[in-house]
């Protein structure tokens, strides 16, 4: 496609590029606004948005001409950044119109990020859209992309399960608490041991909601220390037995030999909780609990092994369900197309022409089949004025057309013309 | 009228249970709105149905089996309806809505002739315990639905296989919350349907406790399981695996006397 308007894109992403490629590519916020600005003044290019982040740069534009669109961008992502062009041609990918589009919608939707279904990067996507905007240097086609982007972003979201499935040993173990005590808020966690795993756990249910927090460790100043930092309370090692059932969930992470809580003894904790369930998250290698307490009833235990497992899963799960986001993705590329195509001018405007043609050769011929008298000048003349007059009608419509399909109302005028030449009978 | 309205609502509920399905498994929110709309005006098409015939019959939904089946189900879908605006549980519906409909279906099969009763303080009775009784094996169908769904949840976290009813499904401590808070309604409910049932009996002239084993037995069962489940939480704490386990059992029990007892 040559004519009418081109969607274009060209970047580096975190797939073809090193990162000591892509720190040097990307758009600070600051200077933005120049480089929005340096890139639409250009008359190759009516509209841009930049998407500059860790793990992409990536330039959304509508250009002339698709080819020296392409190159032009490419172009500019190198001068900008002071880079020469040879060392870089192998890490550009670019796309035009379909495949620019499903691009986009892969990228908002988070199937093109490094964890697949992270949701960060469409808070990035939209910050890019609203900076390009308040520099305005978007228009009609580009805003509608986005916009569709978006709500693409979140059909994906609602529709598959892409995004459920913490992929991190912490975010699995709240997921879990979550499924066992729905709300965090009335809960509390012990802490058996201060390994950095297992604050870090701690952290992740302080955030979602969990109040009281209690500290044990062998030693009882570092036990105090993290207490404090967890705004918890540190207990005493060896009182840490009776104190178990006061736990809703409990992560160990003592560099103990041995088990150090057993069926029995979380037996008896349990019928001190009336069974109220409990949950033992133990990171500790050598493990701390020992796997039988998992039999007793309301008791729910998971090692490191367990919640490996099961982040290993939701990464699987996650790929699966990017399969179902592509179906969404699909249909949504053709919508958009269909939406895009009704916005190239040229077909129209051709098929105007033939109309007019036609209903010119039809009216000619039938005037002078009789009209035998004239001469084979005159009759030629007759045929230049018909037609120049063809023209002269047509010119400023054609002209107008042009112009105002690259506004944001252009579509309604491409109707208009449809729709009062008959060209869709 | 009464026939028509029936089919309707028999229609919408059967799709409602696969429009509840559709969502368990696919997770399209439209579905979900579309069957909360269809169980909603099964509801409404019921509500005329049983209002069509009570004028007709004279006297409300409570004599004849068919009758009793078709109120039955108007009460659970009701209670669903309560509980499901309370606890926002959508997937509740998929476990239900299939109960209700179920019923309504076997209501197809019985007797659609109008039973008489004498116009009398017996008719009082017989519409306490009839309407108690009712409401109180609704709700048994609420903690039911709510015990499988513990058991399928408790089971996936248990054996540490967490497939997609795990992130469908909301977490054990609100089922169970849940299965418990429909039984502290049910079980009061229940056991003064039951004695109403007997007062009913005695005004019929029959014992005050007519030891009609058939009958009377499977009623003592469904009383003695959800009086476990009640009682036994308040006082030993059970809950969680065997409260859901109770649940489930107490309400196969209550299809069992249903039948046997109208």
């Amino acid at each position: 496609m040559t004519s009418g308007p081109n969607l274009i894109l060209v970047g580096v992403n975190h797939k073809t590029t090193p990162v000591e490629i892509r720190e040097k590519l990307a758009f600070s916020q600051v200077k933005l606004e120049a480089s929005l600005e340096q890139l639409v003044s250009s008359p190759e290019i009516t509209e841009n948005i930049i998407l500059s982040t860790c793990n992409r740069v990536e330039i959304y534009a509508r250009v002339e001409n698709t080819d020296r669109g392409i190159q032009l961008l490419q172009d500019f992502i190198c001068d900008y950044h002071g880079i020469s062009r040879g060392n870089l041609d192998q890490y550009f990918y670019s796309y035009c119109d379909n495949q620019a589009v499903e691009h986009l919608f892969r990228v908002s939707s988070s199937l093109d990020s490094m964890v697949l279904g992270e949701a960060q990067i469409l808070g990035q996507v939209k910050d890019a859209y609203s900076t390009a905007r308040s520099f305005s240097s978007t228009g009609m086609v580009l805003n509608q992309l986005f916009e569709k982007a978006f709500n693409v972003a979140k059909k994906v979201r609602e529709e598959t399960g892409i995004s459920e499935r913490g992929v991190s040993i912490s975010s699995a173990a709240v997921e879990l608490a979550k499924k066992i005590f729905e709300d965090l808020e009335n809960h509390s966690v012990m802490l058996v041991g201060t390994g950095e795993m297992a604050e870090l756990a701690a952290k992740h249910l302080i955030s979602y909601g969990v109040k009281t927090v209690y500290v044990a460790s062998r030693t009882y100043e570092r036990a105090a220390a993290l207490a404090q930092t967890l705004n918890g309370c540190a207990l005493d090692f060896e009182s840490f037995k009776e104190e178990m059932h006061r736990a809703d969930i409990i992560i160990t992470s003592t560099a103990a030999p041995t088990f150090i809580i057993g069926k029995e003894m979380m037996e008896a904790a349990i019928q001190k909780r009336k069974n109220k369930p409990i949950f033992l998250i133990d990171i500790a290698v050598p493990r701390d609990i020992a796997p039988e307490v998992n039999e007793l009833e309301n008791v729910y235990l998971y090692d490191i092994d367990d919640l490996q497992n099961v982040v290993n899963a939701n990464m699987e799960e996650r790929q699966k369900e990017a399969e179902n986001a592509m179906d969404i993705i699909k249909q949504e590329v053709t919508k958009f197309n269909n939406w895009f195509s009704t916005l190239d001018a040229v077909p129209t405007i051709v098929e105007m022409r033939n109309r007019a043609e036609e209903m010119r050769i039809n009216e000619v011929d039938k005037t002078l089949k009789n009209m035998d008298h004239l001469s084979s000048t005159d009759k030629e003349a007759i045929q230049q004025l018909t037609q120049s007059l063809v023209n002269k009608i047509l010119h400023k419509p054609t002209i107008n057309l042009k112009k105002k399909t690259q506004s944001q109302d252009g579509h309604i005028y491409l109707k208009a013309i449809r729709h009062l030449f008959h060209l869709d009978d | 009228m009464d026939k028509i309205s029936f089919n309707i609502a028999l229609f919408s509920y059967l799709l409602a249970s696969l429009g509840y399905f559709v969502y368990l498994v696919y997770r399209r929110p439209l579905v979900s709105t579309l069957a909360g709309g269809l169980v909603a005006l099964g509801l409404f098409a019921q509500t005329i149905s049983i209002g069509v015939r009570s004028s007709m019959t004279g006297h409300g939904p409570y004599t004849t089996s068919y009758e009793v089946a078709m109120f039955l189900a108007w009460f659970m879908v009701v209670i669903y309806l309560l509980t499901e605006w309370k606890y926002k549980i959508k997937d509740l519906g998929a476990f239900v809505i299939p109960l209700v409909f179920l019923v309504m279906l076997v209501s197809v099969f019985l007797s659609k002739d109008a039973g008489l009763v004498p116009e009398s303080e017996v008719r009082f009775w017989l519409t306490m315990h009839r309407t108690l009784s009712l409401i109180g094996y609704a709700a048994f169908s609420i903690a039911f639905a709510a015990g499988i769904m513990y058991l399928i949840q408790e089971h996936q976290v248990k054996t540490k296989k967490l497939g997609i009813m795990y992130f469908r499904m909301p977490s054990l401590e609100v089922l169970d919350d849940l299965n418990f808070k429909v039984i502290t309604i049910g079980f009061p409910l229940f056991t003064l349907g039951f004695m109403t049932g007997s007062i009913w009996n005695t005004k019929m002239d029959q014992a005050f406790f007519s030891w009609d084993l058939a009958k009377t037995m499977p009623m003592v069962m469904v009383w003695l399981i959800y009086g476990l489940v009640f009682f036994g939480r308040m006082a030993t704490g059970l809950r969680g695996k065997k409260a859901a386990q109770g649940a489930i059992l107490g309400f196969v029990a209550v299809i069992g006397s249903f039948f046997l007892h109208i």
